[in-house]
């Protein structure tokens, strides 16, 4: 593996921990000796990964309403098995993958992120999932193609915002070839070694930690490797505000608002904005993707 | 004039105007008192400010129906009127004073935000439009300003209008329920248009 996330297995709430953990930090000064103290020392910039209640509370996933709260109340309405994924495009094996086919074939690890929001706000999340190049080296991606495109379920009967038009239905996401393959970026199906809640994007979703969250495609149906660059959702429906890389920068500001900083969710009504980090703070292990590239003009 | 109207004229004249000030104060105080015990979920700040900038614009929507209510539906709430409107300024104060103090905070980005954010720098320009509204709502300075006064307090009409405007554009994608406020702001002003506004009036007298 070509890099090593700075957030380790270690600095994962405990589950016992995350559930409850208002109760915990109200009791937290008998807690110091159980360890709380030492694993936020050793997590850098004292990260410390979001509760499950934020994590699957406070989300975007518009087929399910525009309102933070709307995925949680509505996203059980979705059928997350059976699921498949059709894969096709430039690939030598074409086909429709159930989701336990495209399982058994891959390693799944726990991978903490930050995750950062076009909207300004940020989380940590420990995910669980397996590298995506492991899945595209499964299906073999001929030498052609250079870009891949996901797309995420679209089912009115299961999904109560895709009534309304707020974006072209089925959501599409993409990525180049080498941020698809980059070990960074992974297809995650747990969260805090549970299922992923439907509402974070059940069963199977993309997770790239060095853009914004909505290129973090959820609930995906359908994978396709091309030679063209692919359309994306929030490109289509505002090119001037979404680029299709959509790295997160915080020197390039998005037209409505700044990017610089990022309210940190879990704080409380008095907590300070932090900084953004170039890449959200994976400079080092993806910045040589773009080499050359005009970063303000590529957004 | 219709039972029902004169049944609510007959209760309003009973209700006195320092009620509407003293409740007004009430959502709030419990706004910001749940964002304090942590009981506005996952993100108390965004919905402080969203909540709060909202009241405003229901305050204002309900100053500016005042007229039309009594032109179409011969209610008359016009003792309330200026406390409607100093609770739309207070309401929209408050919105501002969280997003200076606990969302943005930082006073350079402040200023940027306000210059290079369309929707914010029109935010601020309604804001701006009431302060002069605020500070002449009181006797004196109707007095004082005589027939200049209805015309400075025309202001509110662009006002709200940026107020909806604003509340448009800081939705992600096209959003139903701004747009739904909006039209109910362009409704209201269209009333007030002269055509639309001298439909009733030979019945007055």
């Amino acid at each position: 593996m070509g890099f090593k996330p700075d957030l380790t297995r270690r600095d994962v709430t405990p589950k016992a921990m995350f559930l409850n953990r208002r109760q915990i930090m109200a009791g937290a000064a008998g807690l110091s000796l159980t360890g709380l103290i030492g694993r936020q020392a050793r997590a850098q910039d004292a990260l410390e990964p979001n509760s499950m209640e934020e994590i699957a509370g406070y989300n975007n996933f518009y087929e399910f309403g525009t309102g933070k709260e709307d995925p949680a109340k509505y996203a059980h309405m979705l059928t997350t098995s059976p699921w498949s994924i059709e894969v096709g495009g430039m690939v030598d094996k074409p086909g429709n993958y159930s989701l336990d086919d495209i399982l058994s074939g891959v390693d799944i690890e726990e991978r903490i992120y930050r995750f950062r929001c076009v909207e300004a706000w940020s989380m940590v999340i420990p995910w669980n999932g397996f590298e995506l190049n492991q899945l595209l080296d499964q299906v073999g991606v001929q030498s052609r193609a250079k870009y891949v495109a996901f797309e995420t379920a679209y089912r009115p009967d299961e999904m109560p915002g895709v009534r309304f038009p707020v974006v072209e239905w089925p959501y599409v996401e993409g990525l180049r070839l080498d941020e698809a393959m980059h070990p960074l970026t992974i297809m995650a199906t747990g969260i805090y070694g549970e299922t992923i809640p439907n509402q974070n994007g059940a069963p199977i979703r993309l997770v790239v930690p060095w853009k914004y969250g909505f290129k973090s495609i959820k609930s995906i149906v359908k994978i396709t490797l091309t030679d063209q660059e692919p359309p994306t959702t929030w490109n289509k429906a505002n090119p001037r505000e979404y680029g299709f890389y959509s790295n997160v920068n915080p020197n390039v500001d998005h037209p409505r608002w700044s990017q610089a900083t990022e309210r940190v969710i879990g704080g409380g009504i008095f907590a300070a904005r932090k900084e953004t980090q170039m890449f959200n703070g994976y400079e080092e292990q993806v910045a040589s993707l773009y080499d050359g590239m005009d970063l303000s003009e590529n957004f | 004039m219709n039972p029902v109207s004169q049944r609510i004229n007959e209760g309003v004249r009973k209700v006195p105007t320092w009620l509407l000030y003293v409740l007004a104060v009430i959502p709030p105080a419990l706004l910001f008192y749940n964002g304090v015990v942590g009981n506005l979920g996952i993100d108390p700040v965004k919905k402080m400010e969203h909540q709060i900038g909202l009241y405003g614009l229901w305050a204002l929507i309900a100053t500016l129906s005042v007229t039309p209510l009594r032109r179409f539906a011969r209610i008359n709430l016009l003792k309330f009127r200026r406390a409607l409107g100093l609770i739309a300024f207070f309401y929209i104060s408050c919105h501002l004073a969280v997003w200076l103090f606990l969302d943005v905070q930082i006073w350079s980005q402040i200023w940027a935000d306000i210059v290079k954010r369309p929707y914010i720098t029109i935010g601020m320009g309604a804001f701006v439009l009431m302060i002069p509204l605020a500070v002449t709502s009181n006797n004196w300075s109707m007095r004082r300003l005589r027939k200049n006064w209805g015309k400075l307090h025309k202001l509110v009409y662009p006002a709200v209008l940026l107020g909806g405007i604003h509340f448009i554009m800081l939705r992600k994608g096209i959003q139903l329920e701004p747009l739904i406020y909006l039209g109910v702001i362009v409704l209201l002003l269209l009333l007030r248009l002269p055509p639309i506004s001298k439909v009733r009036s030979p019945a007055r007298a």
